[in-house]
C-alpha cells in the first residue's frame, strides 16, 4: 500500500493555493458583497482546510486543525465529497482530485480489519479516529456505524462522480463497489431491529441504538441499499418508530434539538419532495422539515429564554460544537454553566449561550436569505475571521475569551467545513445532490426505506 | 401508623365481605370505601400503617424536597431580585425534626382507632392463607368472601458485591439519618434516586448519582430526562449515565464504589450509599399457593385488568403487582377492586387516566400515552408543546424551565396523553386528567377560562394551538369575507 500510494503522490498537487485572502479584513467586509462572491470565499476558505489537513500518503484527514489531532473517518466523507466541488470549481484539477480519492480508497480497502484493538475496521465498518500516519484506531474509540456511513457517503460521491473511463476512475468505481459491499450492516445491529451506536473490542456494543430522529437517515438509506448484508426493512421501521411530531412555536415539524441533525443527511440526499411513509402521513418531507427547524431555531434566538442578550434574528444556530470547556461561573450577576463539544439543541437543551456559526452557513439550502445574513452578522463582529473564510465551530459571548467578544473556538474542524462546502455547493449548484440522486445505493435505499414521489 | 401498645386485635367476626392484606395507600382506600359501602371489612397489617408511602416514600421525602428548594431559592435570590441571606447555613437535625413533625401529623388520619372507629376490624400481624377463602393471622382464622392483597413492596438490594458489607440507605432508612452526609453515592436514576440526589445535593452533601440506562427515569420522555439531567448538573450533582457500580469496599472511614462506564474505570469514595434502584413485590410469608394464587417472587402477582388473581375471589392492587410504583395508582386500584369484588363492578384499570409524577425540580409529571407508546399501535400522534418560557406566570416567577406536550390523535383533538415539566408539573397534569377521565378534547380546554396569570395557562396554550392549527385557510378566507361584508 505504501509504495503504490508514493507512486500516486507524484502526481498529486498539495500545494494548492487558495486565493489570497490577507487584505484588510474589515475593510472587506464592510464593502457590499454579491452573495455568490461571499459564498465564493467561504467555500473556498473551508476548502483550504482539506488542502491543509489531508495527509497525502493514505489520504486521512485530521478531525482538528489542532496539533496531534487524529483522523475522522467522517471528515474523510467529506474530504471525497468536497474533492468533485473542488474539480467542478477549479480549485483542483480532476486528475489531482482522482488520485487522492484512489489514495485514500486503497488505504480503506488495505487496512486492517478486524476484532484486534489496533485494526482499522471491522465487519466493513470503520473505527471513529484513526492515527493520521499508521492508520490505525486511537483514543480507544467505537467501531462507529454512523461515521463508517459519511465516509461512504464520501465513497459512492466519488463512486458517481468519477466516471471517465481512465484507469484510475475506473479502480475508484471498483474500491468503491467493493468497500460499500463489504459492510455487514446486520452485524452492527447486534440482533435487535435498530443500529447500535458503536462497538469496541474491549466490551462489544454500546448500550446506545440509532432510535429517535437524528443524523442516521444516510446510515439507514446506505444499510437497507446494501447488496450483500441489507438491513432488513423492519430495521428503518423501528428508526421512525421514536419519531416525535410536534408543533412548537406554531411550526409543526420532526423534532430534533441540534441543527446540525437537520443538516448532514441532506448534505448528500435529495429530500425536495420525497416522502417515506412517516412524511407521507404528516404531508411534509425532510426537507420542508429543515425549513422549519430553522425558523424555530430563529424563533428561540429570538425569544432568548436564558436571557444571554447575544442571541437574536441573526445571531442563532445551536448545533453539536466545541465550546467554552466545562465550567461555572457568575456572569452578569447570573449563574451560567459552559460546556465543552457537546450537541446543544433548541428549545430543550443544551444552551450555554454558544453558537456553532457553521449550523447557520449550513442552512444555506433551506433558509437562503436567514443564513446569509446571519453569516454577514457573524462576520461582522467577528471581522478577522475573513483573514480565512473559515468559520470556527463556536462562539460564546457570555464566556470568557482573549477580549472583551467573549470565547472563540480554536482553529477549525473537519466536520464544519466539510458541511459547509457542501451546503453552498447544493445551494449553489445541487452538485452534490444531483451526483447522489443517480447513485444505486442511494436511490435503493431511499425505496427500500419506503420513499416516493419527487425526483425518485 | 400508630397503634397503642395495648392494643388487641379483634375478635373475628364470620367471613367478611371484604379481607384486606396490607394497610398501605391500595389497603387504607378500598377499607375506607368498602366500609361505607356497608360492607364487614378486615384490614390485616404487619408494619405500620400508612405503608411506604406515609412512613419512608412520598411524605418524607416531600418534605425534604421543600426545605431543600428553599436552600436553593435562598442562594438564587439575585436572579429574583433580592440579595442572598448571609451565612446559609444547613441545619440538618431541624431538617429531620420537620420530616418526624410531619410525619406523624399526616398519620393520626389514619390511626388505628379511628379505622377501628369506623368499623373495620384492624389485626396486627404476619397475614397466611390457609385456604381458598380463609386466612390466618395472630392464631385467628379470618374468613372471607373476597379478599384483597395490597401489601406493597421493599426496596431491591443489589447484587453488587461488598455493598452488604458497607452499609448502605434505602428509602426505607434514609429519613433515620441524623447527620446529613458530605459526600453521597446515590445508586439509581429513577424517581427516588433523582428526587433525593437533588434534596440532599441543595442541602449541602456532595452528591454522585449513577445510573446504568442512558438516561434518567428510563419510562419518560427523552426530551423530559435531558431536561432533568440539566437541572441535577445544575444542582452540582455529579452524573454518571450509562454506569455501573461494580464493587463497593471499605477503606477507613470511606465507602468506596468501583464504576464502569463502558471501558473507562472510576472510583467514588463517600460517606454514605443511598439504592434506589427498584423495588420488590411483598409476597413472601403469604402463603399464596394455598389459596391458589399464581404469582412471582420478582414481578409480584400478575393480575387482569379487573385486578383479578388467579383465584377469582382474590384481588391485588398496588406495588405487589402494579407496573408503575406510584401511590396514585395504587389509590385508583383500591377503588377499583370495592367496586368489582363487592358491587359488580366491571371497572378496568386501563380505562383510569392515572398521572404520576417525579417530584424533582422541575416536576416531571406524566398522564396517558407516550408517543413511542402510540406509534407502535399504529396511533398517529401530534405533539402540541408549549414552553414554559411562552407563559407570563412561569416568567414572572423564575420558572422557565421546562414545557407542557398534550399528545393528540393526529387531525383530531383527542387527547392520548401528556407530559409535563414544570416547577408545579405535578399540580398541572391535574387539568390534563380531568379532561381525560371526562373524555374532553383540546377543543374543550381551548374554551375553559383561566385567571390570569397563571402556569396553567400553558395548558390552554397547547389547546390553543391545536384550535388554530385547525384552522383552515379555507375558512379564514371564509371569516375574512364574512367580516369584510
Amino acid at each position: 500500500m505504501r509504495i503504490l500510494c508514493d507512486a500516486l503522490d507524484t502526481r498529486i498537487r498539495y500545494d494548492v493555493v487558495l486565493a489570497p485572502v490577507t487584505a484588510d479584513a474589515k475593510k472587506r467586509i464592510a464593502k457590499p458583497m454579491l452573495d455568490d462572491e461571499l459564498l465564493d470565499h467561504l467555500q473556498r476558505g473551508a476548502f483550504g482546510y482539506f488542502a491543509d489537513e489531508a495527509n497525502p500518503a493514505n489520504g486521512l484527514v485530521a478531525d482538528t486543525s489542532r496539533k496531534d489531532s487524529p483522523a475522522s473517518i467522517a471528515v474523510v466523507g467529506l474530504a471525497l465529497s468536497v474533492y468533485p466541488v473542488a474539480v467542478e470549481r477549479g480549485w483542483l484539477t480532476r486528475e489531482d482530485a482522482a488520485a487522492r480519492t484512489l489514495v485514500t480508497l486503497r488505504f480503506f480497502e488495505t487496512s486492517a480489519q478486524g476484532s484486534g484493538a489496533d485494526a482499522t475496521g471491522y465487519n466493513g465498518f470503520y473505527y471513529h479516529f484513526l492515527d493520521r500516519e499508521s492508520g490505525k484506531r486511537v483514543w480507544r474509540c467505537e467501531v462507529s456505524p454512523i461515521d463508517t456511513a459519511l465516509l461512504f457517503a464520501g465513497i459512492l460521491t466519488a463512486g458517481a462522480y468519477f466516471t471517465d473511463a481512465t484507469s484510475t476512475e475506473a479502480e475508484i468505481r471498483a474500491l468503491a463497489r467493493e468497500l460499500y459491499g463489504r459492510i455487514d450492516w446486520n452485524w452492527a445491529r447486534n440482533g435487535k431491529a435498530a443500529v447500535a451506536h458503536g462497538w469496541k473490542p474491549e466490551n462489544g456494543f454500546l448500550h446506545y441504538a440509532w432510535e429517535g430522529y437524528n443524523e442516521a437517515t444516510l446510515l439507514y438509506v446506505l444499510g437497507l441499499a446494501s447488496p450483500t448484508h441489507p438491513l432488513p426493512a423492519a430495521s428503518y421501521a423501528a428508526w421512525t418508530a421514536t419519531y416525535q411530531w410536534e408543533r412548537i412555536y406554531g411550526c409543526d415539524l420532526l423534532y430534533a434539538g441540534p441543527l446540525f441533525i437537520h443538516q448532514f443527511s441532506h448534505a448528500w440526499i435529495d429530500f425536495r419532495k420525497i416522502r417515506d411513509p412517516f412524511m407521507r402521513e404528516k404531508g411534509s418531507d425532510y426537507f420542508e422539515n429543515s425549513c422549519r427547524a430553522v425558523d424555530v431555531q430563529r424563533e428561540y434566538a429570538r425569544r432568548d429564554p436564558n436571557e444571554y442578550g447575544t442571541y437574536g434574528p441573526d445571531s442563532w444556530g445551536l448545533s453539536a460544537g466545541d465550546g467554552p470547556g466545562l465550567r461555572t461561573m457568575r456572569v452578569h450577576g447570573r449563574e451560567r454553566r459552559f460546556f465543552e463539544y457537546t450537541a446543544r439543541g433548541v428549545p430543550y437543551g443544551p444552551d450555554d449561550g454558544t453558537i456553532a456559526p457553521v449550523a447557520a452557513l449550513a442552512s444555506l439550502p433551506f433558509a437562503p436569505a436567514l443564513a446569509l445574513s446571519a453569516v454577514r452578522h457573524f462576520l461582522e463582529l467577528y471581522p478577522e475571521w475573513a483573514d480565512t473564510w473559515r468559520l470556527p465551530s463556536g462562539f460564546n459571548r457570555n464566556a470568557p475569551g482573549a477580549d472583551s467578544r467573549g470565547w472563540i473556538s480554536e482553529g477549525s474542524y473537519g466536520l464544519d467545513q466539510g458541511i459547509a462546502i457542501l451546503m453552498i455547493e447544493n445551494y449553489r449548484s445541487g452538485l452534490i445532490w444531483k451526483l447522489m440522486r443517480n447513485s444505486p445505493p442511494i436511490r435503493t435505499g431511499l425505496k427500500r426505506a419506503g420513499f416516493e414521489g419527487g425526483w425518485l | 401508623m400508630t397503634t397503642s401498645p395495648s392494643w388487641r386485635n379483634p375478635d373475628p367476626r364470620g367471613p367478611y365481605h371484604l379481607l384486606i392484606i396490607g394497610a398501605g395507600p391500595a389497603g387504607l382506600i378500598a377499607a375506607r370505601a368498602a366500609v361505607r359501602g356497608g360492607a364487614k371489612v378486615a384490614l390485616i397489617e404487619r408494619n405500620l400503617l400508612g405503608g411506604s408511602c406515609l412512613n419512608n416514600g412520598c411524605i418524607p421525602s416531600k418534605a425534604i424536597i421543600r426545605t431543600s428548594r428553599l436552600y436553593r431559592e435562598m442562594r438564587d435570590a439575585e436572579h429574583f431580585g433580592g440579595r442572598v441571606p448571609g451565612g446559609i447555613a444547613v441545619d440538618f437535625p431541624a431538617v429531620m425534626e420537620r420530616v418526624r413533625r410531619i410525619r406523624a401529623r399526616l398519620s393520626e388520619r389514619g390511626s388505628a382507632e379511628r379505622l377501628a372507629a369506623m368499623g373495620i376490624d384492624l389485626h396486627f400481624g404476619e397475614a397466611r392463607f390457609a385456604g381458598p377463602d380463609s386466612v390466618t393471622v395472630g392464631g385467628n382464622v379470618l374468613r372471607f368472601k373476597k379478599a384483597l392483597v395490597a401489601t406493597g413492596a421493599r426496596p431491591v438490594r443489589p447484587p453488587i458485591p461488598g455493598l452488604e458489607e458497607a452499609g448502605y440507605l434505602t428509602y426505607e432508612n434514609v429519613f433515620d439519618l441524623t447527620e446529613c452526609p458530605q459526600r453521597l453515592l446515590v445508586i439509581g436514576g429513577g424517581p427516588v434516586g433523582c428526587e433525593l440526589a437533588q434534596a440532599f445535593a441543595r442541602l449541602g452533601s456532595r452528591v454522585t448519582l449513577v445510573e446504568e440506562d442512558p438516561m434518567f427515569l428510563g419510562h419518560e420522555e427523552r426530551d423530559a430526562a435531558q431536561l432533568l439531567s440539566d437541572a441535577l448538573a445544575r444542582d452540582g450533582i455529579e452524573i454518571h449515565l450509562d454506569t455501573q457500580t461494580t464493587r463497593v469496599r471499605v477503606e477507613g472511614n470511606d465507602k468506596v464504589a468501583d464504576l464502569v462506564n463502558d471501558d473507562t474505570k472510576r472510583t467514588v469514595a463517600v460517606d454514605q450509599i443511598l439504592v434506589g434502584v427498584g423495588t420488590a413485590p411483598n409476597v413472601q410469608g403469604l402463603e399464596l399457593e394455598a389459596a391458589g394464587v399464581v404469582y412471582d417472587d420478582a414481578r409480584g402477582i400478575p393480575v387482569d385488568d379487573f385486578l383479578r388473581t388467579t383465584n377469582r375471589r382474590i384481588f391485588a392492587a398496588g406495588d405487589v403487582c402494579a407496573g408503575n410504583k406510584f401511590p396514585h395508582i395504587e389509590s385508583a386500584a383500591g377503588r377499583i377492586v370495592v367496586a368489582n369484588a363487592l358491587f359488580l363492578g366491571r371497572q378496568r384499570l386501563s380505562a383510569e387516566a392515572i398521572p404520576w409524577c417525579t417530584f424533582t425540580d422541575p416536576e416531571i409529571a406524566h398522564v396517558g400515552m407516550y408517543v413511542t407508546e402510540a406509534r407502535q399501535k399504529n396511533i398517529p400522534v401530534k405533539t402540541f408543546t408549549i414552553l414554559m418560557h411562552e407563559v407570563d406566570r412561569a416568567i414572572t416567577d423564575g420558572e422557565e424551565e421546562g414545557f407542557v406536550k398534550v399528545h393528540v390523535r393526529e387531525g383530531t383533538g383527542k387527547i392520548l396523553g401528556a407530559t409535563v415539566v414544570a416547577s408545579h408539573a405535578g399540580d398541572l397534569i391535574n387539568e390534563i386528567s380531568l379532561a381525560m377521565s371526562a373524555g374532553l378534547d383540546l377543543h374543550a380546554l381551548a374554551r375553559v377560562n383561566q385567571p390570569y396569570p397563571t402556569q396553567s395557562q400553558a395548558i390552554k396554550m397547547a389547546a390553543g394551538a391545536y384550535v388554530a392549527s385547525r384552522r383552515t385557510s379555507f375558512r379564514t378566507w371564509l371569516m375574512t369575507k364574512w367580516l369584510s361584508w
